[in-house]
């Protein structure tokens, strides 16, 4: 059994324009100790997927089931999510200077993360830990540091605070949603080297939320692409980049930057994602596909393409498509002749 | 942090000496007799030139300012000829009257206010929330005048009407002379100032907490899994006392310049009471001692805010 099984999520605000579906239908699994990243246009629903996992969207209706670790997390009650929340699940956000709260020293904030979960710690113990932690993910001087307000590190040593919170308490998983967009092209890079390192030392599985297709070829075991709150390809990562089937998977490939200008933000096709709150029938991409024929109508489910049993698509078009074509867009050879 | 402050004593200073030239300028500098008057109506022409001469109204003007503010900075706020004490005197006395009114009320304000403000945030659009809004809105829109006979025709005049007479019509009796009685005199009252203040606090604090519940460090503190009332209390509330911080030392510095209509409801001897009889009697000193002991509260109060924004944000404290 999976770390992570989410089935069939389903996430609706109310709103004055009307319901937004953020989130239509999405299943993913993770497995422990390995990374999945999720990828799709702003808008996509990526943070809403994951934040409902852990209860921290509020206002919504969701359906569905998300099994983690044995326990479902939709629907449970806030005492039964507490417990998961930070201890068995760590949350990493785009910009670390606004999650960091201004008022509080580093020190106090990792700190309050391991005495939240188990009040025999002592406040001094807390602290001692907190200094190590912030030293594991790369905090020169952190005895010192511990004592510091968010506002006196740079953006790079900010988020590092923020995974070292995250960290704190030896999660099983560790959910981390644009850790790098917010950061300097050279920052990224070492902020993303500490999560490999963690996860190395730890077993963490990762769920990494990106644009960057840069990062999944860094990073990733697994990939989802989303669009318009639903996965549209699941897939290794080396299937994705060589055998993508879904023309939305294909658009994002062909739009890979090439090496010298990393970070930027997907602009894969033509046109705009479908509104959320009247979405057009059949396929979502239907309006942008380039392939889209009477069949499209209809909407596809998601299922096995290509040659692994674990690459699904959620395109009409043949499932052979993606074995047969292999063709691989230049940048994205490139992209994992240079990974690692 | 101590040039921050230092600046900011420095500013006070400047708006203080304004002040004091404009006070200064208005009173003595007036096209009519000086002596006569700050002597009030019926002095005798005896007392007019004992006070020109006291003032040295024969000196020249500039002389005549730095002899003003050599004795106002060494507490002589100058001579009531028409109570025949020293202005401070007067001040001396009714002083702790507003000061037990304003800050017994404070504690009131604040603390209905804020607890409203978050209750009504946490949960938007409730009926605790919606109740909330009109019992603020109810306030707000109700003179402190009126609110104050209301609570005096239930709770003083019904009351004693029917054998409970427990408060009194109005009127001060001083902490020195037993805390109940003190109380009794001031229960009304404080809640007459604080019920219509407590509306504003409540608006204020409800809207300052919905922007920082939306803030991404609320989330980061929901992500932990820390109880949801350390993350409104230690998390949100805390950012969201700022601008409650900053009206506070606003209402309570002008207040303490006097409670005018709520000391007037309940005939308390405040200052703002003191004041108004002063106009009405043409009793400058008194007048000119008051202006300048409220716009120095208004002053210092706007330091003291600072100093308290150094003291909860630490890129303020540290910068
Ligand atoms: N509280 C909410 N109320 C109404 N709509 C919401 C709410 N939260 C999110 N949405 C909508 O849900 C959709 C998905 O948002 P989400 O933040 O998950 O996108 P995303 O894929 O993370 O995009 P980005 O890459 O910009 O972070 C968006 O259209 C957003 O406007
Ligand atoms: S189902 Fe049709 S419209 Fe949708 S992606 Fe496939 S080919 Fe394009
Ligand atoms: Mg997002």
């Amino acid at each position: 059994m999976a770390l992570l099984e989410v089935r069939d999520l389903h996430v609706e605000f109310d709103t004055p324009d009307g319901v937004v579906h953020a989130v239509r239908g999405l299943s993913f699994d993770v497995e422990r100790g390995s990374t999945l990243a999720v990828v799709g246009e702003s808008g996509s629903g990526k943070s809403v997927a994951t934040q409902t996992i852990t209860g921290l969207t509020r206002g919504a209706r969701v359906t569905g089931s998300a099994v983690f670790d044995g326990t479902e997390l939709l629907g449970a009650s806030e005492e039964t999510l507490r417990a998961v929340r930070g201890a068995r699940i760590g949350m990493i956000f785009q910009d670390p200077l606004s999650s960091l709260h201004p008022y509080y020293t580093v020190g106090w904030q990792v700190a309050e993360m391991i005495r939240a979960h188990d009040r025999t710690v002592t406040r001094a113990m807390a602290r001692e830990r907190a200094a190590e932690l912030l030293s594991l993910v790369g905090i020169p001087r952190a005895r010192r540091r511990v004592d510091d307000y968010p506002h006196q590190f740079s953006g790079g040593m900010r988020q590092r605070v923020m995974i070292a919170m995250a960290v704190a308490l030896d999660p099983a998983l560790l959910i981390a949603d644009e850790p790098t967009t917010a950061l300097d092209v050279t920052v990224q890079a070492q902020v993303l080297e500490v999560m490999q390192q963690l996860q190395d030392r730890f077993g963490t599985a990762i769920v990494l939320i990106t644009h960057d297709l840069g990062v999944v070829a860094e990073m990733a075991d697994e990939v989802v692409v989303m669009y318009a709150g639903r996965a549209m390809e699941v897939a290794p990562r080396r299937e994705l980049f060589y055998h993508p089937h879904h023309p939305y998977s294909e658009g994002l490939l062909r739009s890979l930057p090439s090496r010298g200008e990393p970070g930027s933000r997907l602009v894969p096709v033509p046109g705009a994602p479908p509104s959320l709150l009247d979405p057009p029938q059949g396929c979502p991409f239907r309006p942008r596909c380039p392939h889209a024929f009477a069949d499209c109508h209809d909407q596809p489910p998601l299922r096995p393409v290509g040659g692994s049993p674990d690459h699904l698509s959620a395109c009409w078009l043949p499932p052979s498509r993606g074995t047969t074509t292999g063709e691989v867009p230049a940048p994205a050879a490139r992209e994992l002749q240079e990974a690692p | 942090m101590v040039r921050f402050l230092l600046r900011r004593v420095l500013q006070g200073v400047v708006v203080l000496w304004l002040i004091t030239m404009a006070v200064f300028a208005l009173f003595y500098i007036a096209p009519n007799d000086v002596a006569r008057t700050l002597a009030g109506r019926q002095a005798s022409p005896e007392t007019i030139a004992l006070i020109s001469h006291r003032l040295g109204l024969d000196q020249p003007i500039w002389k005549q300012y730095l002899d003003f503010v050599w004795r106002a900075l060494h507490g002589d706020l100058g001579y009531d000829y028409y109570h025949q004490v020293p202005v401070t005197t007067i001040m001396g006395a009714a002083l702790p009257v507003t000061a037990s009114l304003v800050l017994g009320a404070a504690v009131i304000w604040v603390g209905l206010g804020v607890t409203n403000g978050v209750l009504s945030a946490v949960r938007p659009r409730s009926v605790t929330d919606r109740s909330l809004t009109v019992f603020s809105l109810f306030f707000y829109s109700m003179p402190s005048f009126l609110l104050g006979l209301v609570l005096l025709y239930f709770l003083y005049y019904q009351l004693t009407l029917h054998g409970l007479a427990v408060l009194p019509a109005g009127g001060y009796s001083p902490l020195a002379g037993g805390l109940g009685t003190w109380l009794q005199h001031l229960l009304l009252p404080w809640f007459t100032l604080a019920l219509v203040q407590a509306a504003t606090y409540t608006r204020l604090t409800r809207g300052s907490m919905l922007d920082v519940l939306g803030e991404d460090y609320v989330r980061t503190a929901r992500s932990k899994g820390i109880s949801e009332r350390r993350v409104v209390v230690r998390h949100a509330l805390r950012s969201a006392l700022t601008p409650v911080v900053t009206q506070f030392g606003i209402d309570v510095a002008g207040l303490l310049g006097g409670a005018i209509v709520t000391e007037q409801v309940f005939s308390l001897p405040g200052l703002g009471k003191t004041a108004v009889d002063a106009i009405n009697q043409q009793d400058l000193p008194v007048i000119i001692g008051i202006v300048l002991f409220a716009s120095t509260a208004v002053v210092v109060a706007n330091i003291a805010v600072d100093a308290v924004y150094a003291v909860l944000d630490p890129r303020v404290r540290l910068h």
